[in-house]
Order: structure tokens, then sequence, then C-alpha cells
């Protein structure tokens, strides 16, 4: 058995989600192989042979892949896998935009976001904003799937002395370009993969108060994430949002801010150590969930909190 | 030019679905059923294109048993002109699903197709993608804007890191995001319009498409709970649980 990764990357660094998605493979079991595609990419080819678990990196370097196209890529990932008993990729917003074309491809059922491996065809994942969990098994010849990294504890980044490949293939589909990307600059750690997480909600009224919880943020070391509403609301930008249909965290406290716990919220943040809900609404159903409630005025409490923590 | 939109009948947003004692799905009886809401916003997007003039033609289809009518109907209320159910009660894949869109893609070349990007049921969030693949276009997935020029359309989307925008040759495939629009409330008479709109339904096997799957579903659980936690009276206490009871600070 050969399970083919693909590596999450920005053409300079490996993206730490990847070590989540190789556990996962690691949790399969067989030879790992990691797919380095991009463009300019060899430095994150040399990092990927050193996860741990990893045999064999294949480093695909051609301006068909430079920004993660899909219609390239996954003409790419489906060559390269057809081979493969399993295809991985991280159920990020590049792997969720790349892998069920790439399973269509190989005309097979994707099966996305697992949070837990029971065998080499069996797979747990959520559904119904993680109302409940599948267990679902595969017979395609090709297992294609996205891999929730809060399911899997990362391999380590170091150790593996895994040999580079360069795969000449440049496919172009030319259905698409490229045009432009305005990403966030932060300097606070990244909300996949934050220990602590400061979210807000609509409660927090508008993005100039959400400067109290960068405060508090910056001084816990943590990442700031948001409720729908508040990023519908213009508060913050939409890569912060947490939940169902934004981005899933896991992290060991997770500090919820005039949110009131829609079961969409509580999708993306519900598998968090220890979960503490700051509202001032005594009924709201984030403290069904919360270990610590506090009943309070966000505007006195969190201030207080940000001074005595 | 011609859109083919499609929309799923899913268990409504607010419902908090229950496992079946025998673990073999979810109890959808007697439970609230809707667009899903990722749907409504690309029947929106569609006929936004329609009333700026970009569109001509607005198809609603859905794929699912009788009972999604309803769906279509609100689709035509809310300014569809003509829709198409596939019948079937089965549970299909996504892959299946894409395949039969594929075949009305085919029968009614439409120059774009808008999805949600998600299913709220099934949360796979493939079939967009995946009717791209099969039908060899590009695709704008999790789109918060599109724009349509002459024969391309800009799609800016939501990433992980922030937006990007991609522009893709027509006939495209675009799949929505929350804050691509607003959708709007379907209003009497427009209900009372949709009622005499045009409703073609059809099977899988009119379409020539195999829906075998390989895919089993062995059980379906409810969530590990969450041990009940405490409510602490002040920031003081607070601090004092997170440093010396959790030790997470
Ligand atoms: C298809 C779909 C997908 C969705 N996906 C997501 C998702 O991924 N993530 C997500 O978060 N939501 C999602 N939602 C939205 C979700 O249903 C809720 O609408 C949203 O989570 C509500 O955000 P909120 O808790 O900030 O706002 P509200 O529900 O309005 O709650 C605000 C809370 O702030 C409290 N508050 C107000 N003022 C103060 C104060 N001064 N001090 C203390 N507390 C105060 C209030 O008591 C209230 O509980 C989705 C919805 C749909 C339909
Ligand atoms: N049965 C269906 N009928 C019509 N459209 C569907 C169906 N299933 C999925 N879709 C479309 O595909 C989108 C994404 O669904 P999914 O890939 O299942 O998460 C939905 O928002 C719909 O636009």
């Amino acid at each position: 058995m050969t399970i083919l990764v693909i590596a999450e990357h920005n053409n300079a660094e490996l993206n730490a989600a990847t070590l989540n998605t190789v556990a996962a493979a690691t949790a399969i079991g067989g030879d790992i192989e990691l797919l380095v595609a991009g463009e300019g990419c060899s430095a994150v080819a040399e990092a990927a042979a050193k996860v741990a678990g990893v045999t064999k990196v294949l480093l695909a370097d051609n301006a068909a892949y430079a920004h993660q196209l899909p219609e390239n890529i996954s003409l790419l990932i489906a060559e390269i896998g057809k081979g493969h008993s399993h295809i991985l990729a991280s159920a990020s917003t590049n792997g969720k935009n790349y892998l069920p074309r790439v399973a269509a491809l190989l005309d097979v059922d994707q099966i996305s976001e697992i949070i837990a491996v029971e065998s080499a065809d069996t797979f747990k994942r959520p559904i119904y904003a993680g109302n409940a969990i599948a267990t679902v098994q595969s017979s395609a010849s090709v297992k294609v799937i996205t891999v929730r990294s809060t399911g899997f504890d990362a391999v380590s980044a170091e150790g593996g002395s895994a040999s580079v490949e360069n795969v000449s293939s440049a496919q172009d589909a030319g259905t698409s370009s490229f045009v432009s990307e305005e990403l966030a600059k932060s300097d606070r750690p990244e909300l996949a993969g934050a220990k602590i997480v400061v979210s807000g909600g609509r409660g927090m009224q508008n993005g100039e108060n959400f400067e109290m919880l960068y405060k508090l943020a910056d001084k816990i070391g943590a990442a700031v994430g948001a409720s729908r509403a508040a990023v519908d609301a213009g508060f913050v930008p939409n890569d912060m949002q947490v939940g169902q249909t934004g981005k899933i965290v896991a992290p060991n406290l997770y500090i919820a801010v005039g949110i009131s716990g829609a079961i969409q919220h509580l999708a993306g943040m519900k598998d968090s150590k220890v979960i503490v809900a700051i509202n001032k609404d005594e009924d709201a159903p984030i403290f069904q969930v919360a270990d610590y409630g506090l009943t309070a005025d966000l505007f006195e409490a969190v201030p207080e909190l940000e001074s005595k923590i | 030019m011609k859109i083919l939109v499609a929309v799923k009948r899913v268990v409504d947003y607010n419902v908090k679905v229950r496992v079946k004692a025998d673990n073999s799905g979810v109890d959808l009886a007697n439970v609230k059923m809707s667009m899903n809401p990722f749907c409504e916003i690309a029947v929106e997007e569609a006929v936004r294109l329609k009333e700026k003039g970009v569109a001509t033609e607005i198809i609603a289809v859905s794929v699912g048993p009788t009972a999604a009518q309803e769906q279509l109907r609100t689709a035509l209320a809310l300014g569809a002109d003509r829709a198409i159910l596939v019948e079937s009660t089965e549970d299909l894949s996504s892959l299946s699903i894409a395949k039969l869109l594929k075949a009305v893609v085919d029968k009614e070349q439409p120059q774009l197709v808008i999805l949600g990007k998600q299913a709220i049921d099934s949360d796979n969030n493939q079939t967009g993608q995946m009717l791209a693949a099969l039908s060899g276009y590009g695709q704008g997935t999790f789109a918060s804007a599109v724009v349509v020029e002459g024969d391309r359309v800009k799609v800016t989307r939501e990433i992980d890191g922030g937006a990007q925008t991609v522009d893709l040759k027509l006939p495209a495939i675009v799949t929505t995001d929350l804050r691509l629009n607003e959708p709007r409330y379907a209003s009497l008479p427009n209900i009372m319009k949709a009622k005499k709109k045009p409703m073609e339904t059809l099977k899988p096997e009119e379409l020539g498409v195999s829906t075998a799957s390989t895919l089993k579903t062995v059980k379906v659980e409810a969530p590990a709970a969450r041990s009940a936690g405490i409510m602490v009276k002040s920031v003081d206490e607070l601090v004092d649980k997170l440093k010396n009871e959790a030790k997470v600070i």
C-alpha cells in the first residue's frame, strides 16, 4: 500500500497542517509519498523530506501549479495518484478545492474531513454540523480523503530522510488563471494550530472593540477568531470565522466572548480541551458546552481578565 | 446566457438533529426541511445576474424525492424561470449527484452553473468541484464575488488566509460562500406566480447515469458529550480556575 499525501504550502514553507495529514496516513499504514506541487518550492520539498514517516517526496515545480489552481493540480494528482491506495489532503480551502476534482477524475467518491481512521478502508467523519459522527467504509480502488487536522496529532517535522524525486509533468487545463490574492497579515499564531483561541461575536458591537480581544490574545499568546455574525457585520475578515462552514479549531483553551453558541459555531470549536464563555445572557447556549461560564458584560469582564490573567 | 442553479432539500439549519437509536442514521421524521442555505445564496446570485441583464434564463435543478419540489417552487418564487427535478429516493453520493447534474448540463448547455459550497447535512463540500471536473470546466469555489465579463467570469474566493480572485473561461462552475449576497424572501405574489412556472421531472435512468457508490455508511453515532461545566462568579475565580484547576494558562 502506498499513500499519496498532498503537501499544503505557500511555495516557501510547508504548512503545519500537512503534519496532521501525514499522521492520518500513518494511522492507515503503508509507504507515504508526499507530493509538493507548486512553483519555486524546492525549499518546501526539503522540509517535506524531513517529515517523520515520509518515504519519498515528489516535487512538481512548474508555473502551472504556482497558485494551486484546482483545474491544473487535480490533473497532476490524478495522474500520479491513480496507482496509489489512498490520496490524502488537508481539509483546508486548498484541499477542499482540488481534491473532489481528483476523485471525480478517478471516478471514485471522496470522503470529506475524516477525524479518525478505523482501518485502511473505514473512517469516521462528522456530519450535520458535528451533531452526528458517521463511520463510512469505502470500496474504491483509490480512496480519496480530506483530513480534518484537529482529528490527528501532528507527526514530527524532523527525523525523516526521504529522497526527493522530480516530477516533470506540467498539466495546464487552460480554463483558469490566477488574478490576485489578499492575505491577512498577523503576528499572532495561526487560528488552525493555535494553543489558545479568543473569539468574539456579535456582542463585540464593532471592529474597534475587537482591540480588546487582540490585547488579551497578545498577553496569552492566543489567536483571534470570530463568529459568523461578527464577520458578516464586517467587524473582522472572513478568514477569522470559526464554525461548521469556517475554520475548525481544537485548542487547549477557547474563550468565546459575546457569542451565543449556535450549532454552526459549536461545530467549529466544541472539541477544544477547555472552553470559557463570557456572555451577559445566562441562558446563552454557549454555556452548555463551556467548562467555565461567566455571566457578565464583556466590556467589563474582558479588560479585567486581560489585566489579571 | 443561461444559468443552472443546483438546490438541495436539507434539514432546516435551526434543527438540532438526533441520531436514531439503532445507529442507522439521523432521525428526520417530522423535522422541518428547507432549501440548503448555500443554495439560497446561489439562487439569489443567479437572480441578481438576471436583473443586471447578464443572464437570460435561470433553471433550478434538484436531485431528490418528490418532496424536493417544495424547494424548487421556492427557487421559482425567488426568480428562477423553470425547474427540473431528478427524482430519486436514494441517499446519493456527491459523485452521483455531480454525474446527474452533468447530464442536465449536457442537455441544457448553461454558461454558468451555481451551486452551494456545502450541503449542511452531509457537510461534503464536493459536488461543484466534481461537476467541474466531469465537465472539464473551470471552478470558482467559496465565492464572495462573481463578475461576468464577456466570455469570462472573475470569481473572488474566501480562502484560509484571506481572499483570492481567479479568472475563468465560460462555461464555468461557481460555488457560493456566505458573504456572496444576502438572499431575499419570496413575496406572496411571486409565490403564487411560481405555481404556474414549468417543472419537469426526470429519472436518473432517463439521464443514463449509474448512481452506484463506493461508499457505505456503517453506522451513525452521537458525538461524545462534553462533561458539565461550572459557572464562575467573578473574573478572579475564572483566572484561578484556568491557572490552578485547568492549568491551561
Ligand atoms: C449555512 C450556515 C452556516 C453557518 N456557519 C457558521 C459558522 O461557520 N460559524 C458561526 O459562528 N456561525 C455560523 N452560522 C451562523 C450561526 O447560525 C449564528 O447566526 C452565529 O453563530 C451567531 O453569531 P453570534 O453568536 O456572534 O451572534 P448572536 O447569536 O447574535 O449572539 C450574540 C451574543 O452576544 C451576547 N452579548 C451581547 N452583548 C454582550 C455584552 N455586552 N456582554 C456579553 N455578552 C453580550 C448576547 O447575549 C448573545 O448571546 C451559520 C449559519 C448558517 C445558516
Ligand atoms: N441532491 C442535490 N440536488 C441538487 N443539488 C445538490 C444536491 N446535492 C448537492 N447539491 C449541490 O451541491 C452543493 C454542495 O453539496 P455537497 O457537495 O453535498 O456538500 C449544494 O449546495 C447544492 O448546490
